[in-house]
């Protein structure tokens, strides 16, 4: 960076950095220039003259927003010229606006309702009849109100720029201008609904929160998005213990504001009204609602006299349950029930990751790792479709830093837009496409590369070997399915690895052969669906399920327990990163349990003493006993992300890399949960196809 | 969707005229011959050329929406249109408005029963000096008199 200039605003002396913009470095000294169209990240657009200042030498107001800093430039922001341009320009933008504020969604939090408090111009010259435009419907996500449209530009840029979806453009002129959705009458697009959050009035709503609450009428949770592994931290917007909005304005978390359309509108899942509320039991072949305490004791009468006769147990654990449930499970399993019988369903090869880069420190990229490499690699992902924000990620690395982006998949995916290379390789011959690379890649300062299940077992080891060889420092991102499948792997949710990646006591049987064993006496599935694609060989089996819905699973279970999601849990998940974050209970679904306290329950009608199961209690065992998870608490209590360091040493057995494979999951699927999701089965684009542009 | 042979000819000679990868700005030619030909930016219409020029969809609907000599609703076989701005008006532009939509029965931008003739009140022709001034389709017309539009729409009629 050039030496830094020094500026006078407001008779205060500012340093910056030559470039900065007169309205950054105004906020630098805590001076706040208002404005509308100036999007922090975006293109600038100069377009609504909020912003002017006045500027010693130069005969007319400047619009701050895009006039960068000069050495000895003189600035005032609230001389009288000043305010009565921002007066003029605020009765400029009500002229036409219908001042509906008591029935629009977005007073009380809207920039145009502050300014106009802040600012002046409550009454208004303007006499001539309001030109008004009916609302229109654009999607099932996203409503247009143009009357209300003061033409800032944030939607359009936001969606082009941010998202390369470039669904929204303006059309007609002067009083007749308006946003227009990509498709002449409607949208299609992404649906992530950023557009909506960033309108600074109430001109985009969304379908699921229109006219339905005030701001102030609602609590607040901030957790992380329960859908794909990438972590997003969503902000739940609360009214009488019904979730009604989900977004990010506060721009905490590793995402900022960034949400695809599951963490912003696939939080409806949680009050579908096939939601389980009450334990099943299985009387006479058929499953029957029972109270807690009956199909608790059954299922521990079951447990305990398996066990006693040391019979053959199969734990399937969850991509979507918290890393404190995880791990009790596993304890529970390992110690409580004598098993080595468990698994979960396995997206991704972390351990065969781990064990490559074992003597390697600073080797697993964070999200914002990501955003900050000269150059990235991804192989065999359809990033867009299945990692939304790391998409992001890439993208605005790209244009803000014009990273080097290089995509190897086996069909056309967005990166392509604007990636350096793209190659294209028949499935399979991924790893040896990416090798063709080689001259390419080394060019660059540093890479992060993003490899599939393509890559799993011994190629992974190739891939590292590769990488390390490029001669450049390059970091990497085994990429995963689900909210916390990462942490389930962290966990021990494996067969033949405890928490940590240590040697479980007893290597055990995998998901596919739990699922083929003709010999299991119970199988104990959590919040995980696989007789969908499976039906299991035993036919004397015990099956307990705990989940949120009667899914394939469930109803050929012998005992159902009704789970409350992670929506209505505290605890913590780890993304694709390792990024541990913590989940705030927003909503309560009457008649279910967490995943930990039926576990604690169970134990307890065990005779178990497996310690105490509060979310709390367990995740100071896992900071003690898991290596890596020793995360500074504060970073994590105040709603941070801290990566875990990964266990720096070999990981003592291989499994079996067979039996990886993602879900295949897009943009508007996400397993189960999608599938209960009004919203998500909606929207037209669903469900979405891999690898279309 | 294709186009006619001459059409298609057109365009191809067209994009030659612009450096690699500013086709982009074969846009609103494209557009506008397009439209004599299909009658309307049918969405047909707009994906087509979105793909021929690789320009993002939305943003032919923002030049649709910007310029007016390009419509969504299809025309009469006559596109008529009388200017009314500053020069036209002092002259006896609205008066010649009138008169038009009175002589076809039609308001603006509405078409004629028969499909014959379309109306639209435009802003400035750029032929003050003749003011007043109305096109049909390509052709100007310069001081016209409402006896004068009479005698060009009846000979318009007698050519169908
Ligand atoms: S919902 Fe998302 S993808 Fe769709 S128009 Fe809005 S910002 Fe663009
Ligand atoms: S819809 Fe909202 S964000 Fe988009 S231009 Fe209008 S006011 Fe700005
Ligand atoms: S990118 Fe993944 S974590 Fe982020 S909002 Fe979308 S589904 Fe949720
Ligand atoms: S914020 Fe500067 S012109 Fe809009
Ligand atoms: S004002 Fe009519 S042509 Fe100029």
């Amino acid at each position: 960076m050039a030496d830094p200039i020094t500026l006078t605003i407001d008779g205060r002396q500012v340093k910056v950095p030559a470039g900065t913009l007169v309205i950054e470095a105004a906020k630098t000294v805590g001076i706040e220039v208002p404005s509308f169209c100036y999007y922090e990240g975006f293109s600038l657009q100069a377009a609504c003259r909020m912003c002017l200042v006045e500027v010693e030498k130069m005969p007319k107001l400047q619009p701050g927003c895009t006039l960068p800093a000069a050495e000895g430039m003189v600035v005032y922001t609230e001389s009288p010229k000043v305010v009565e341009a921002r007066k003029g320009m605020l009765e400029f933008l009500l002229s036409n606006h219908p001042l509906d504020c008591p029935v629009c969604d977005k007073g009380g939090e809207c920039e145009l309702q502050d300014m106009t408090f802040r600012y002046g111009a409550g009454e208004s010259r303007f006499v001539e009849i309001k030109h008004h435009v009916d609302e229109k419907q654009w999607s099932p996500a996203v409503y247009y109100d143009a009357a209300r449209c003061i033409l800032c530009y944030r939607c359009i840029r936001v969606c082009d720029e941010g998202l390369g979806v470039g669904a929204l453009g303006l059309t007609y002129r002067g009083v007749a201008a308006e946003i227009t959705p990509s498709h002449g009458d409607h949208l299609e697009c992404d649906e992530c609904g950023w557009c909506i959050d960033v309108c600074p009035v109430g001109a985009l709503t969304s379908g699921t929160y229109r006219y339905k609450s005030r701001p102030w009428e609602m609590s607040y949770a901030g957790t992380i998005c329960t859908h794909c592994s990438d972590g997003c931290k969503t902000t739940l917007s609360v009214r009488n213990g019904e979730v009604i909005r989900a977004n990010n304005r506060d721009r905490s978390g590793v995402n900022g504001e960034f949400l695809c359309v599951k963490g912003r509108f696939g939080f409806d899942f949680v009050h579908s009204e096939e939601r389980l509320q009450s334990p099943l039991l299985r009387k006479d072949g058929k499953l029957e609602p029972v109270s807690w305490s009956e199909a608790l004791a059954a299922v521990a009468a079951r447990f305990g006299e398996v066990k006693a006769r040391n019979g053959k147990f199969g734990i399937l654990g969850s991509t979507h349950t918290t890393n404190e449930e995880n791990y009790f499970l596993q304890k529970f399993a390992r110690q409580g029930l004598g098993t080595a019988n468990i698994d979960h369903h396995r997206s991704g090869d972390v351990p065969a990751l781990l064990d490559a880069l074992s003597g390697k420190t600073g080797k697993l990229a964070s999200s914002a790792d990501l955003y900050n490499a000269k150059a990235a690699l991804v192989i065999g992902s359809d990033l867009a479709q299945q990692h939304p924000f790391l998409a992001f990620q890439l993208r605005a690395n790209f244009r803000h830093h014009q990273a080097a982006v290089y995509t190897v998949t086996s069909g056309t995916v967005r990166e392509e837009q604007y990636a350096a290379k793209s190659l294209h390789c028949e499935a399979g011959q991924e790893l040896a496409s990416a090798q063709s690379l080689a001259e390419d890649l080394k060019k660059h300062g540093d890479l992060v590369i993003l490899f599939g299940d393509a890559v799993r077992g011994q190629a992974v080891s190739q891939l590292v070997a590769f990488g390390e060889s490029l001669g450049i420092p390059v970091k990497y991102v085994c990429l995963v399915d689900y909210a916390n499948s990462r942490g389930a792997m962290d966990m021990g949710l494996l067969p033949d690895l405890g928490p940590g990646y240590h040697a479980a006591p007893a290597v055990g049987l995998s998901r596919d052969e739990m699922l083929a064993a003709a010999d299991l006496d119970v199988l104990w599935v959590v919040g995980s669906n696989p007789f969908k694609t499976t039906a299991p060989a035993g036919t004397k089996t015990f099956t307990v399920v705990q989940d949120l819905f009667l899914t394939e699973t469930a109803q050929r279970a012998d005992v159902v327990l009704p789970a409350a999601s992670a929506y209505e849990k505290n605890g913590t998940v780890t993304n694709v990163c390792g990024e541990v974050q913590r989940l705030k209970q927003g909503p309560k679904v009457m008649g279910t349990k967490s995943d930990l306290e039926i576990f604690g329950l169970l134990a307890k009608e065990l005779g178990l003493n497996l310690g105490i199961w509060t979310a709390d209690k367990v995740f100071e065992e896992i900071r003690r006993t898991v290596p890596g998870y020793n995360v500074p608490l504060p970073v994590i209590a105040t709603g941070g992300a801290a990566q875990t360091a990964a266990v720096n040493g070999g990981v003592p057995s291989k499994g079996k890399p067979e039996y990886i494979r993602s879900a295949g999951d897009t943009l508007f699927t996400s397993g189960t949960l999608g599938r209960y999701s009004k919203m998500l089965n909606r929207v037209m684009e669903a469900p979405g196809q891999l690898y279309k542009p | 969707m294709t186009f006619s042979p001459e059409l298609e000819a057109k365009f191809a000679k067209m994009i030659q005229n612009y450096p690699p990868g500013r086709q982009k700005g074969a846009l609103i030619p494209m557009l506008l011959f397009a439209q004599d030909e299909v009658g309307s930016m049918t969405p047909e219409l707009i994906d087509e050329v979105s793909k021929r020029l690789k320009v993002n969809r939305v943003e032919i609907e923002e030049v649709i929406g910007y310029y007016t000599m390009l419509t969504r609703e299809p025309r009469g076989k006559h596109h008529v249109q009388i200017c009314t701005n500053v020069s036209c008006m002092l002259t006896g532009g609205e008066e010649l408005y009138q008169h038009a939509c009175k002589k076809l029965g039609i308001g603006n931008k509405q078409k004629t029963a028969d499909g014959q003739f379309s109306l639209e009140e435009v802003e400035c022709l750029g032929a003050c000096s003749w003011a007043p001034a109305m096109m049909v389709d390509y052709d100007f017309h310069f001081n016209v008199t409402p006896e004068k539009l009479d005698g060009l729409i009846e000979s318009l009629k007698k050519t169908q």
